[in-house]
C-alpha cells in the first residue's frame, strides 16, 4: 500500500505547479501592480486615485444589480412554470434553454443589436405604426436589456435544476400539512431552491458587473462601465498600474457581494429551520 | 500446535484515531472450517476481517497464513478473496466479466476462463446470466455474482463481510442454506462476519463472539448457546435471564432467596456468580408447587408459545410457556438443576439479563440503528 | 393557470430567440439593410468563404481548443485523483478553493492578470512580445482546469471504495486497479470535462482578448474585430453557420444519448 500513497501524492503535483504559477501568480502580479508606481516603489496612490472613478463603480454596480434582479424576477417564475410541465416538454425546454448558452456572447449581443439598431427592425416597426423615431442604442435601458438578454439563461438553468431535483414528497407533505399552492411556494419550494437562486444570481451578477462588450455595442460608447475602463487601461494606456488597481477593487467588491449574499441566505435558512 | 491451523492471529491490536478497535486478538482458524465472527457494531469484527484480507495493517501483533507471517503482504498477493458487504461489483463490466476479472489478472487462457465462469454460475444458480449488466440484477443475484467472483479464484479462504445484511428476511434464509452448501461443496475455509446471532448459530462450525475489541468466547454454536462464558455472551446469544446468585457449595446455588440444586461445580464457597436461566427452561406451575413465585406483568403471544414477563422479588424474568397465563396472575416457577448455567462475575455483570424495561419494539429500534451504524 | 404558464414560457423563449432568428433571416437578405428584407441571397456566405482570415481563425480556434482541453483534462484528472485521496483536509480544501478562483473571478480579471504576468515575465526576459499561441494555450488550459476538476472529482468521490479493494482482493496491483477499475468508473466525468473544456475554449473571447496577439486570432477575436465599427452581413452569415453547427451538435449529443440509453434498456430486457 505504500507505493500507492506515493502515486497519490505526486498526482496533484502538475496541478499544484500549474495553479501556483498561472492562477496564484497572476493575482500576485495584479497586487504588485496595484500597489506600486512606475518606478516599482510601494504606493497607495493607484488605489486612492480611483476616487475619480467612483461614478463608474456606482454605475456598474447599479446596472449589474438591476439586471440581476430583473433576471431573477423573470427567471424564477419561468423555472417554476417549466418545472411543472410534462417530462418530455421539460427535456425540450432544457435544450432550448441551453442552446443560447452555447452561442457566443458576441453573436448574441450582436444579434440583439441588429434588432435594436437605430435603423433596425424594432424602431422601423414602431415608426411605421406612427411612433416618433426612437433610439435604443446608447440608452441605459439598452445596456441593461443586453445584460438581461445575454445572462437570463444562466439564471434560469440552476433554479430549474434545483426545482427538478425537488422531491415531490416534500410538496405532498406540505399540502398534507395544510399549505395551499401559494404557501407551498413560499414556505417549501423557495427555501429549498435557494441554492439554485444563489448560483443563478452569481452567474448573472459577476459577468454583468465586468462586461465591456455589451456596453460597447448596446451602450454606443456612451457608458463607461468598469469593464470598459479596465479594457481601455490595458489595451491603450501606457501603464498598467491604474488598471490593476481597478481590477483589484472590482475583485474585492465581487467577493464582498458574494459573501454578503451567502451570509444572507444562510441566516434565511436558519429562520426556516 | 496444530498442523490444521491455516490462519493464526497473534496479539493483534489496532486503533483508529486513538480509539482502540482491536485489543490483543488471538485466534486460530482451521482449514475447511466455517468460522463466524459475531458481535454488535463496533466490536472489531469487520476490522479483524480486513486485517486478514490485507486492507488494514495491525498496529501490533502478527498474522500468520500457513505458518508464514503475512503482515506486509498486500491484498493482491494473498490467497484470500472477499465478498464485500455491498457486493462491490464493477458497474462497467457485465456478469461474465466481473466473475472473470480475477482470472484475467492471473492471465488465464480464455477457454479456461469461459469454462470456470460457467462452472461458477452453475454453482450459484445463475446459468445464462453471463451478458447481463450488474446493475440490472436484484440484490440476491448481485450477491451470488459477488460470491462467484471471489470463489472462481479458488482462494484458500473466503472472507464474507455481512454478505446478507442488505437482503430481506426470506432471501436471507435461502442464501444461508446456499452458502452452507457452497462451503461444503468447495471445501474452502469461510470466515464470516455478522451481527445476527441466529445466522451465526445456524451456519457456523465455530463461532467467535466479540465485544469491545476483545474475543469473549470461541466455541461451537451449541457450546456458545449452552455454556456462555459471561453475561455479555449469554445476553447476545438468544434470550436469557441473568440473575445474581451465590455459589454456596458445589452443586448448590442460591438466588432470589431460594437455594437450588445445580450441576456446576468448581467455584469457591459463597462466591458471587451470574446465573443464566434460558426462558424456555422455566416451567410454570401452581404457586404452591413452585420453587419461586412471581406476578405476571406482561404477556405476548408468539405463535408457538407465550412470552411472559414475571416479576420475582423486583427482578423481571422472561419465561416462554405454552400454557396461557393472564396478566396480573401470580404463578409458581419450577426450574430443573441442569437449567442453571453458572458464570464467573465479569465486566459485563449487571448490564444484561433483566427484562424490566423490555419491549419488542425497543429491541427492533436498537437493531435498526445498529444496521445503520454498520453502513 | 396551465394556459398562463404556457403563455409565459412561450413569451420568454420567443424574446430569447427573436434576435437570433433575426440574424439568421437577415443573413439571407439581399438589401444589406436591417430595416427591411428584400430578396433571398447567399452573397454574404460567399463573401465569408472567400475571407481567408475567417477560415484561418476557425483553424486556430480548433487547434487551441483541442490542445488546451486535452492538457487540462490530463492535469485536472490527476489532480482530482490526488485531491480525492489526500489525507490532509487543509491541503484538500486549499487545492479546491484555488480551483474555484478562475471560476468565481470575472473573466476580465483573469484575462488582465494573466496578461500582466506574461508581459511582466517578457519584460524580465527581455522579449519584445510574449503574447501569442503559447500564452493563449496557457490561459485556456488554466481556465479549463477547474471545470475538469469539477466534473471528475465527484466521480472519484462517488466511486465505491469497495471497488478499489475488490480489485486489489482479486489480484490487481495498484497500477492495474487504476487502469482496470478506477479509470473506467470515472470515464463519464473525464469525457464531460473534456467536452466542456473544448466548448469553453472555442467560445472564450474575454480572456483571449487580453492574452492574444494579432498574429494568432481565434474565431471570437475575429468576430470582435469585424463587428467593431459597422454592421457586416458576412458576420451574420458566420453567426448563422455557428448557430446551426451548435444546434446539430446538441441534437446529435441528445440523440446519441437517448439511443444509447435505449440500447442499454433493450440489452437489459433481452435476457
Amino acid at each position: 500500500m505504500k507505493k500507492r500513497s506515493f502515486f497519490e501524492h505526486i498526482a496533484t503535483a502538475p496541478y499544484v505547479f500549474w495553479a501556483s504559477i498561472f492562477i496564484i501568480g497572476p493575482l500576485l502580479v495584479v497586487l504588485y501592480f496595484a500597489f506600486t508606481n512606475q518606478e516599482g516603489k510601494f504606493t497607495f496612490e493607484n488605489i486612492l486615485s480611483l476616487s475619480s472613478y467612483s461614478h463608474t463603480f456606482i454605475m456598474s454596480l447599479g446596472f449589474a444589480l438591476i439586471a440581476t434582479v430583473i433576471c431573477l424576477l423573470i427567471g424564477y417564475p419561468l423555472a417554476y412554470c417549466m418545472s411543472r410541465m410534462s417530462e418530455r416538454s421539460r427535456n425540450i425546454l432544457t435544450v432550448l434553454l441551453m442552446l443560447p448558452m452555447w452561442i457566443s456572447l458576441l453573436i448574441r449581443t450582436y444579434s440583439l443589436m441588429a434588432l435594436l439598431d437605430n435603423g433596425g427592425l424594432v424602431s422601423g416597426f414602431l415608426t411605421s405604426i406612427g411612433f416618433k423615431k426612437l433610439t435604443f442604442i446608447g440608452t441605459e435601458g439598452a445596456v441593461i436589456l443586453g445584460m438581461i438578454y445575454d445572462f437570463l439563461p444562466y439564471m434560469v438553468l440552476p433554479i430549474f435544476t434545483s426545482m427538478n431535483k425537488l422531491d415531490v414528497r416534500y410538496l405532498e407533505a406540505a399540502a398534507d400539512l395544510g399549505c395551499n399552492n401559494r404557501k407551498t411556494l413560499w414556505r417549501v419550494i423557495l427555501p429549498l431552491t435557494m441554492p439554485g437562486v444563489i448560483s443563478g444570481v452569481t452567474m448573472v451578477f459577476v459577468p454583468s458587473i465586468s462586461t465591456f462588450y455589451i456596453s460597447q455595442k448596446l451602450g454606443g460608447g456612451v457608458f463607461d462601465l468598469l469593464g470598459d475602463t479596465i479594457e481601455r487601461q490595458f489595451q491603450n494606456a501606457v501603464t498598467y498600474h491604474t488598471g490593476a488597481a481597478i481590477s483589484l477593487v472590482m475583485m474585492v467588491l465581487i467577493l464582498l457581494s458574494l459573501a454578503i449574499m451567502n451570509k444572507f441566505s444562510d441566516s434565511g435558512e436558519d429562520i426556516i429551520v | 500446535m496444530n498442523k490444521n491451523v491455516l490462519i493464526r492471529l497473534n496479539g493483534i491490536c489496532k486503533s483508529f484515531d486513538g480509539e482502540t478497535i482491536l485489543d490483543h486478538i488471538n485466534l486460530e482458524i482451521h482449514n475447511k472450517e466455517f468460522i463466524t465472527l459475531l458481535g454488535p457494531s463496533g466490536c472489531g469484527k469487520t476490522t479483524t476481517l480486513r486485517i486478514i484480507g490485507g486492507f488494514e495493517t495491525p498496529d501490533e501483533g502478527d498474522v500468520f497464513f500457513d505458518g508464514k507471517r503475512i503482515n506486509d503482504i498486500p491484498p493482491y498477493q494473498r490467497q484470500v478473496n472477499t465478498v464485500f458487504q455491498r457486493y462491490a461489483l464493477f458497474p462497467h463490466l457485465n456478469v461474465f466479466d466481473n466473475i472473470a476479472f480475477g482470472l484475467r489478472i492471473q492471465k488465464c487462457p480464455d477457454a479456461q476462463i469461459r469454462e470456470k465462469v460457467k462452472e461458477m454460475l452453475a454453482l450459484v444458480n445463475l446459468r445464462g446470466f453471463e451478458r447481463r449488466r450488474v446493475n440490472t440484477l436484484s440484490g440476491g443475484q448481485q450477491q451470488r455474482v459477488a460470491i462467484a467472483r471471489a470463489l472462481v479464484n479458488q482462494p484458500k479462504v473466503l472472507l464474507l463481510d455481512e454478505p446478507l445484511a442488505a437482503l430481506d428476511l426470506k432471501l436471507r434464509k435461502d442464501m444461508q442454506n446456499e452458502l452452507k452448501n457452497i462451503q461444503h461443496q468447495t471445501g474452502i475455509t469461510f470466515i464470516y462476519v455478522t451481527h445476527d446471532q441466529e445466522e451465526a448459530l445456524s451456519m457456523s462450525d465455530t463461532v467467535v463472539v466479540m465485544a469491545h475489541g476483545k474475543i469473549q468466547q470461541i466455541g461451537t454454536p451449541t457450546d456458545i448457546y449452552n455454556e456462555p462464558i459471561n453475561a455479555f455472551v449469554a445476553d447476545f446469544i438468544g434470550e436469557s435471564n441473568i440473575v445474581d446468585g451465590v455459589m454456596l457449595a458445589d452443586y448448590r446455588v442460591k438466588l432470589a432467596g431460594h437455594t437450588f440444586d445445580c450441576v456446576d461445580s468448581g467455584f469457591e464457597a459463597n462466591e458471587p456468580v451470574d446465573v443464566v436461566i434460558r426462558p424456555e427452561d422455566v416451567d410454570v406451575v401452581p404457586v404452591e408447587k413452585g420453587m419461586l413465585s412471581g406476578l405476571v406483568t406482561g404477556v405476548t403471544f408468539k405463535g408457538v408459545h407465550y412470552e411472559i414477563i414475571v416479576d420475582v422479588k423486583g427482578f423481571k424474568w422472561m419465561i416462554q410457556t405454552t400454557d396461557f397465563v393472564a396478566e396480573g396472575e401470580t404463578i409458581g416457577l419450577s426450574i430443573d438443576p441442569d437449567a442453571f448455567h453458572i458464570m464467573k462475575k465479569s465486566e459485563f455483570s449487571g448490564m444484561f439479563g433483566d427484562y424490566s424495561s423490555f419491549s419488542d419494539e425497543l429491541e427492533k429500534l436498537s437493531d435498526a440503528t445498529e444496521e445503520i451504524d454498520e453502513e | 393557470m396551465k394556459f398562463l404558464s404556457k403563455f409565459y414560457i412561450g413569451l420568454v423563449f420567443l424574446i430569447l430567440y427573436a434576435p437570433i432568428l433575426v440574424v439568421i433571416l437577415f443573413s439571407f437578405n439581399k438589401s444589406g439593410n436591417l430595416s427591411y428584407f428584400s430578396t433571398f441571397t447567399l452573397d454574404w456566405y460567399i463573401e465569408l468563404f472567400e475571407d481567408k482570415e475567417a477560415l484561418n481563425a476557425l483553424k486556430n480556434s480548433l487547434i487551441l481548443a483541442i490542445t488546451s482541453s486535452i492538457i487540462a483534462t490530463i492535469i485536472g484528472t490527476l489532480a482530482a485523483f490526488g485531491i480525492s485521496r489526500a489525507k490532509n483536509r487543509y491541503y484538500r480544501q486549499t487545492l479546491e478553493s484555488v480551483a474555484n478562483i478562475p471560476m468565481m473571478n470575472p473573466d476580465i480579471v483573469t484575462g488582465v492578470s494573466m496578461m500582466l504576468l506574461f508581459v511582466g515575465v517578457g519584460a524580465i526576459v527581455g522579449a519584445k512580445s510574449t503574447l501569442g499561441f503559447w500564452t493563449m494555450l496557457i490561459a485556456h488550459t488554466t481556465f479549463n482546469l477547474p471545470y475538469v476538476i469539477l466534473q471528475v472529482l465527484p466521480k472519484f468521490r462517488q466511486m465505491d471504495k469497495n471497488l478499489t479493494e475488490a480489485a486489489l482482493d482479486l489480484g490487481c496491483t495498484p497500477m492495474q486497479t487504476f487502469f482496470r477499475v478506477e479509470l473506467p468508473s470515472i470515464m463519464p466525468g473525464i469525457v464531460s470535462g473534456l467536452m466542456m473544456s473544448f466548448t469553453l475554449s472555442l467560445d472564450d473571447f474575454v480572456i483571449s482578448h487580453f492574452v492574444s496577439s494579432p498574429d494568432f486570432k481565434t474565431l471570437p477575436l475575429y468576430i470582435y474585430t469585424q463587428t467593431a465599427h459597422e454592421v457586416k452581413f458576412s458576420m451574420y452569415a458566420l453567426c448563422t453557420l455557428m448557430i446551426i453547427a451548435i444546434m446539430l451538435l446538441l441534437i446529435a449529443v441528445n440523440v446519441a444519448g437517448s439511443m444509447g440509453e435505449r440500447r442499454a434498456l433493450k440489452k437489459a430486457r433481452g435476457h
